[in-house]
């Protein structure tokens, strides 16, 4: 497939009201978006109709609203389907976000199926939302968590993996790209060598949505998580995709309504997949509104998002690294448009301090990667990562910034 | 010059930045700079204050008039700036005075605006340390007497 010619960056900008401010006295510069990215002025449209047309409890209801509600909610059941390509749209559960939907996986399925000397690999640079979840499963079972070590570019290797999987191993879970680092893991090799020894595999896909075409069947993952604000979309929202068979002999994860097929005080049944996951009234409004996400980024596609981030990143690259004391954490060959750093003698805060005087929003601080942090023996970094409405202009306007702020330090 | 005194030169000082936030920064951190150094056998975990985001240290001892003298450092420079406002407005103060003061120079500054609300957050917990530093020496001299 070849990029659109007819999409540009500055009509991308034009949907992001949020984007045209000033901040102390600045353009905004927001280069924080790995944390949250910004939401365009389709996705706030869908949210403001939802509650302005349609609102009201979905299933069950036998009047109008009621019936568009429950369309509207079904309609991003199938576009999330369709975003990472899914077998069936029932294999899709709406979550809060991507940490509830590894919490749902490590006890619907880790505590049904998990016991006392079972092995789960995780990698060193996984959020904390992909650590403590199996931690606590952990604590339950009685399993056993493995790391997978990370090289000093950030990187993991598979021979480190492959000594590491043996038939003790009953679940693998890894991010699929680093949000601190932003290195893109192998998952494909990872889960095919986990399902070769026998076990299940998870993928953290936060940060992998909103850059790379996610393609479950052929990645062959068992469960994948991801969240909507991440991905242009609102908060709030998240979706896991879990493979029928598995999500059929899981146990619920919440009870409550919604999830039920029939109650007595004597037994319950379950409803069917994906609602038996789905306890209580969903997050209507801002599952609604993540369709428009996920056609927003449709709309301009993964190769003009890529090329432009990849543009970003080596533009970051060229400007940033020869800054004085510039030190660059996670080098990895393939990798997204994050640049995470440290500069010698200046603590991250400090300079995330003096880069939002000057309207430049990054973030500093362990990214909720604490272990990652240790492993490269420091308290954090700051890190600036890049979406699909930043210029390179920006990048340059934060390279002097930062250029001036460090010379300021020196003196 | 008093507790108050001394607050109000703090507010009439950062009155002059006219909010810029740079310059807000930046005349922070040169204040942190002229902070007296603290010994570095006393960065150590028993000093340093819970409930900060950077790191913060904070000692404190009596001098002959039984005046509390403050101790202070920080791993970031603009903390290092904060504390040393502290140490400036709480320091050479009986300890009386420290307990019985509300420390109000944050508030006229605005500085919320400028710290965040987790590093005002971590601005209260230093407070609160002075203050029960304050506090064990002032029973310490009444114990002493």
């Amino acid at each position: 497939m070849s990029v659109d010619t007819s999409i540009s960056v500055d009509e991308i900008r034009k949907e992001f009201p949020v984007l045209h401010q000033q901040v102390n006295g600045k353009p905004l510069i927001y280069f924080d978006n790995a944390a949250t990215s910004q939401t365009p002025e389709c996705v706030t449209n869908a949210l403001i109709h939802y509650y302005q047309n349609d609102n009201a409890n979905i299933h069950r209801g036998i009047h109008t609203l009621a019936e568009r509600a429950t369309t509207a909610f079904e309609e991003t059941r199938k576009a999330a389907q369709r975003f990472i390509n899914a077998e069936e749209a029932e294999e899709i559960i709406f979550t809060k976000g991507t940490t509830e939907g590894i919490n749902l996986v490590a006890q619907a399925y880790g505590r049904k199926f998990l016991k006392a000397g079972d092995e789960i690999i995780i990698s060193g640079m996984e959020h904390h939302s992909n650590i403590v979840p199996w931690q606590l499963l952990c604590e339950q079972t009685g399993a056993k968590l493995k790391v997978i070590p990370v090289q000093p570019s950030g990187e993991i290797l598979l021979e480190d993996f492959d000594r590491l999987l043996t038939d003790k191993t009953k679940l693998v879970s890894v991010v699929y790209i680093s949000n601190s680092l932003g290195t893109v893991n192998p998952v494909a090799e990872i889960i095919a060598k986990a399902h070769a020894a026998g076990a299940v595999t998870m993928v953290d896909g936060a940060q992998a949505a909103p850059h790379h075409q996610i393609d479950v069947q052929a990645l062959d993952c068992d469960f994948l998580a991801f969240s909507g604000h991440k991905m242009y979309g609102p908060t709030g929202v998240g979706v896991l995709y879990g493979k029928r068979a598995l999500l059929e002999r899981m146990d619920p994860y919440q009870g409550g309504g919604e999830m039920i097929r029939e109650v007595t005080f004597e037994k319950t049944t379950y409803n069917d997949i994906p609602y038996k996951f789905e306890a209580g009234t969903p997050n209507i409004a801002d599952v609604v509104a993540f369709k428009a996400a996920i056609e927003f980024i449709e709309g301009i596609g993964f190769e003009f998002l890529h090329q432009q981030e990849m543009a970003l990143l080596q533009r970051g690259k060229e400007r940033l690294y020869g800054i004085d004391g510039f030190t660059p954490i996670g080098t990895a060959a393939h990798k997204t448009s994050v640049i995470s750093f440290l500069i010698d003698g200046v603590h991250p805060f400090d300079l995330g301090m003096l880069l939002d005087a000057r309207g430049i929003a990054v973030r500093t601080g362990h990214h909720c990667t604490q272990p990652l942090m240790d492993h490269f023996q420091i308290e954090g970094t700051v890190r600036a990562s890049f979406a699909v409405y930043n210029t390179v202009e920006e990048i340059d306007t934060f390279a002097e910034a930062l250029s001036e702020i460090v010379k300021k330090f020196r003196s | 010059m008093s507790i108050a005194e001394k607050e109000q030169e703090i507010v009439e000082e950062f009155s002059m930045l006219d909010g810029d936030m740079e310059m807000t920064i930046n005349y922070i951190m040169e204040l942190g700079e002229q902070l007296p150094e603290m010994p570095a056998d006393k960065k150590n975990d028993d000093h340093i204050v819970k409930g900060c985001q950077s790191k913060v240290w904070l000692a404190a001892t009596a001098n002959e008039a039984g005046q509390v003298i403050f101790q202070a450092d920080s791993n970031t420079a603009v903390t290092k700036g904060l504390v040393s406002l502290l140490v400036r407005v709480l320091s050479e103060e009986a300890p009386e005075a420290i307990l019985n003061t509300e420390i109000t120079f944050p508030q006229q500054i605005g500085m919320n605006r400028f710290i965040g609300t987790q590093r005002s957050n971590g601005f209260g917990a230093m407070i609160k340390q002075m203050k029960l530093y304050a506090l064990a020496l002032s029973s310490k001299t009444q114990t002493d007497a």
